[in-house]
């Protein structure tokens, strides 16, 4: 019976006795799933309803609290084949979701009143050629006023306050013509109307709103989908820890439910969950995950351990200290803070595009109106001209241009497991020509490997392997990968600090150090040859072998890197970890510039002289000791195994044991750049041909509605190309699925 | 054309229909798994007690 994890932080309680709580499960990848948890769940006693949203692979459960307790649903997920982890939604997920129903609101507005608008103006349109009475087109004109203006504060509020934002902290952004162009438009038509004009322009107004809403709505569903995955996959890794009573009992908690001042039971074999100090035993930690450093740092009283390590062999109490007190934390933190402050904002793509635009547009209207007058027309026919340059000039297929390749392009990124975190990191990485790699958990998998297993007799490694299953030992589970069956040996007794031993047919096997394995003679050898690698040796009888066990390279990094160095980018290596074990790993991979035990002030520093130079760095890291380097480079990766802190200040990260991501990140941020270039190439010729029309006095209402529709139809249409060839099937979380519901189904 | 004083508001009523049932859908949480109702609809067994 495995000891039951304490959910109660996780669980909301509701005034009629039921409690409710919110599960990320997974494993869901077909439409019987549904059947199978709603039912299963609900035939337990006291559940009174399971509901699985199948988008976003999460459960809510609700039950009586009297009858059942939460780790009982988790068991009984488990039971049925499911993994459930804790859900907390996260408040920044809670505001997109708010904020994706009040935009879908607005386009549902934008969408009724520009249908109904654009059929009362065909009508008039088609009356203005034929037949139609000034009063049934005054009539149409007030029933589209009518529409279109409470429509308009409606729907256009997503970009008024934009503008406002914008122009409150001194800075113009798209949505400021935009709203000029809208506001004097839509002015423009009601005094029209007034006078019982030919023209007015109701419908190019609505029509706006609608397509660039319908951009909006795309981009913060990307974004909202990408957030979803990301925070489910944050909760499936979300780590667990002992915390020692006050009476001494031992309760197996989350980590969320740790303070500062309780006292946690590492055992060997564990990850450290918490920041904080050794308060008894004494052990030998593994800091990879936090320093990039692969050699064992002997820890005992007193001692400082960071949250990631692996404990390796005694058992260690902790006093859980808050976070950043340690003094590794702290210098992380300095330098983050110096490297937030030092980047200098980047300026997004469409904003640059926005300042130029926005001042050029605003002279022509001026320009029109002054010309008109003095070229002897009435005030009024000069204003009306200069307010349809602005009508036509107004930068919907300019809008689109960036955000529809950008909804493109991260939904290509999704498909190859890459999650971005910045939308404008497209521009940023399209313009990289350098590629600096951690090693530790980045070019190597975060998890230990045997090197050696071809050498060995595979009879010897099956008995190995099947004995390592009983071991908590982290190099014992390295061995354990490889065992096919996952049947542990019977009567297997672990002797602490030492290893595992067992009598197998009345014949002796251990497993665990060269002593105990009387094999130190060939251990010494091995070592010998890789002074790097750790040992872990068996004997079974009289025969005996040594494994090596290391961090292995991830499987394509060899073929990623010489890729990457095919098509010109400059890669290096700055790894915290010792020189003599980085050596070998650039050697293997073909990298000339790499350097060994860089701290992190060491390596914003060879980032900041790269920099000097004139290059634009991409940096890829995972360790606690990488975030500020991450922060402080032009953009940045990490690997989903990568420390919070360190993911939290990536612009994309990325899934899976192999490196390829990195490269199809850079290709497709290629493809998206040019695409948005040639986008806003496209709004720039539209804009040539129609500004002159508008300068002449040629825009007419239908003019007007059939520029603006085909311009931004012809935008949409080019970003889709974004989306490229279908990347190959490996490691894709997302279509997988969809394969799999489509076969389901 | 007085026919038009009374058609287009009728028009409009219609289409202002059209726009209440999607408020009142997104309202009701229609949209929240879209993916899951394209395959709820398939299982047989839904008519739980």
């Amino acid at each position: 019976m495995p000891e039951t994890l304490d959910l109660s932080i996780y669980v909301k309680r509701q005034d009629d006795g039921t409690a409710h709580l919110d599960l990320a499960v997974e494993g869901i990848d077909c439409a019987a799933c549904i059947d199978e948890i709603e039912g299963g769940l609900c035939r337990l006693p006291g559940v009174v309803d399971a509901r699985l949203n199948y988008t976003h692979h999460r459960l809510a459960v609700e039950w009586r609290e009297r009858d059942l307790s939460p780790a009982a649903v988790v068991e009984e997920l488990q039971r049925l084949g499911y993994r459930a982890h804790p859900f907390q939604s996260r408040l920044v997920e809670e505001e997109e979701t708010r904020r994706a129903k009040w935009l879908l609101k607005c386009l549902a507005v934008a969408g009724f009143a520009s249908m109904n608008i654009m059929l009362l103006a065909v009508s008039v349109w088609s009356g203005n050629v034929t037949d139609i009475t000034p009063e049934t087109r005054d009539f149409f004109h007030w029933l589209a006023a009518l529409i279109a203006l409470p429509a308009v504060a409606y729907a256009g509020q997503p970009f008024f306050q934009s503008a406002m934002g914008a122009l409150r902290n001194r800075r113009t952004n798209m949505d400021v013509p935009i709203v000029i162009g809208i506001l004097l438009a839509l002015g423009m038509s009601v005094v029209e109307t007034v006078n019982s004009a030919e023209h007015t322009y109701f419908d190019s107004v609505v029509m706006l709103l609608f397509f660039l809403l319908c951009g909006r709505y795309l981009d913060q569903a990307m974004r909202r989908k990408t957030r979803s995955v990301a925070s489910n996959l944050a909760s499936f890794r979300a780590e667990v820890a002992h915390r020692i009573e006050e009476s001494g009992e031992v309760v197996l908690l989350p980590t969320a439910a740790l303070k500062a001042g309780d006292r946690v039971l590492v055992r060997p074999g564990e990850r450290i969950a918490v920041d904080g100090a050794v308060l008894s035993g004494s052990s030998e930690v593994d800091e990879s995950l936090v320093t990039g450093e692969t050699a064992h740092r002997a820890v005992k009283d007193g001692d400082q351990v960071y949250a990631g390590s692996m404990n390796y062999n005694g058992t260690l109490t902790v006093h859980v200290t808050a976070a950043g007190k340690g003094t590794l934390l702290d210098e992380v933190e300095r330098l983050l803070e110096n490297a937030a402050a030092a980047k200098s904002r980047y300026v997004q793509f469409a904003d640059r595009v926005a300042k130029v635009y926005a001042p050029i547009v605003h002279t022509a209207a001026a320009l029109t109106a002054i010309a008109w007058i003095a070229s002897g027309s009435t005030v009024h026919d000069a204003l009306i001209t200069a307010i349809s340059v602005l009508i036509i000039t107004c930068p919907c297929a300019l809008a689109l241009a960036v955000p529809v390749v950008q909804v493109v392009a991260s939904g290509a990124l999704f498909r190859s497991g890459v999650f971005l975190n910045a939308g404008d990191a497209f521009e940023r990485l399209a313009k990289v020509d350098t590629i600096v790699f951690d090693k530790t958990g980045t070019l190597t998998l975060p998890t230990m490997s045997v090197v050696n297993a071809g050498s060995v007799a595979p009879d010897l490694l099956k008995a190995a392997s099947r004995l390592a299953l009983s071991s908590h030992h982290p190099l014992a589970a390295a061995v354990a990968q490889l065992a096919g069956s996952r049947r542990p040996f019977e009567g297997v007794t672990e002797e602490p600090g030492q290893g595992v031993c067992a009598v197998v047919d009345g014949v002796e096997m251990r497993l665990g150090s060269p002593a105990f394995c009387r094999s130190e003679e060939l251990a010494r050898e091995m070592a010998a040859m890789d002074p790097t690698a750790s040992v872990i040796a068996f004997s079974w009888g009289e025969e005996r072998a040594v494994l090596m066990v290391r961090q292995a390279l991830r499987p394509d990094a060899v073929a990623v890197l010489s890729a990457l160095r095919g098509r010109g980018f400059d890669c290096r290596i700055l790894s915290g970890d010792r020189p003599e074990a980085v050596a070998p790993i650039a050697a293997t991979l073909g990298v000339e510039m790499w350097r060994g035990g860089c701290r992190p002030a060491d390596k914003i520093e060879a980032l900041e002289a790269l920099k000097a130079e004139g290059r634009k760095v991409l940096m890829v890291g995972d360790g606690l000791n990488d975030a500020p380097a991450l922060a402080a480079a032009h953009v940045s990766l990490s690997p989903i195994s990568a420390a919070d802190l360190t993911q939290a200040q990536a612009d994309a990260v990325f899934l899976g044991d192999r490196l390829q991501p990195v490269q199809d990140t850079i290709e497709i941020s290629r493809r998206a750049h040019h695409l948005m270039r040639q986008n806003l190439g496209i709004a720039l010729v539209y804009n040539l041909i129609a500004v002159p029309l508008a300068f002449f006095g040629h825009v007419t209402p239908l003019v007007a509605a059939l520029a603006m529709s085909g311009s931004s139809t012809l935008v949409t249409l080019n970003a889709l190309r974004a989306r490229g060839r279908a990347p190959a099937p490996a490691g894709e979380p997302a279509s997988a699925q969809i394969d799999l519901v489509a076969q389901g189904a | 054309m007085e026919v038009l004083v009374y058609l287009v508001p009728i028009a409009l009523l219609l289409g202002l229909t059209g726009l209440a049932a999607f408020m009142w859908s997104l309202k009701n949480g229609q949209y929240d798994d879209v993916q899951g109702a394209a395959v709820r609809v398939l299982s047989d067994d839904d008519l739980r007690k």
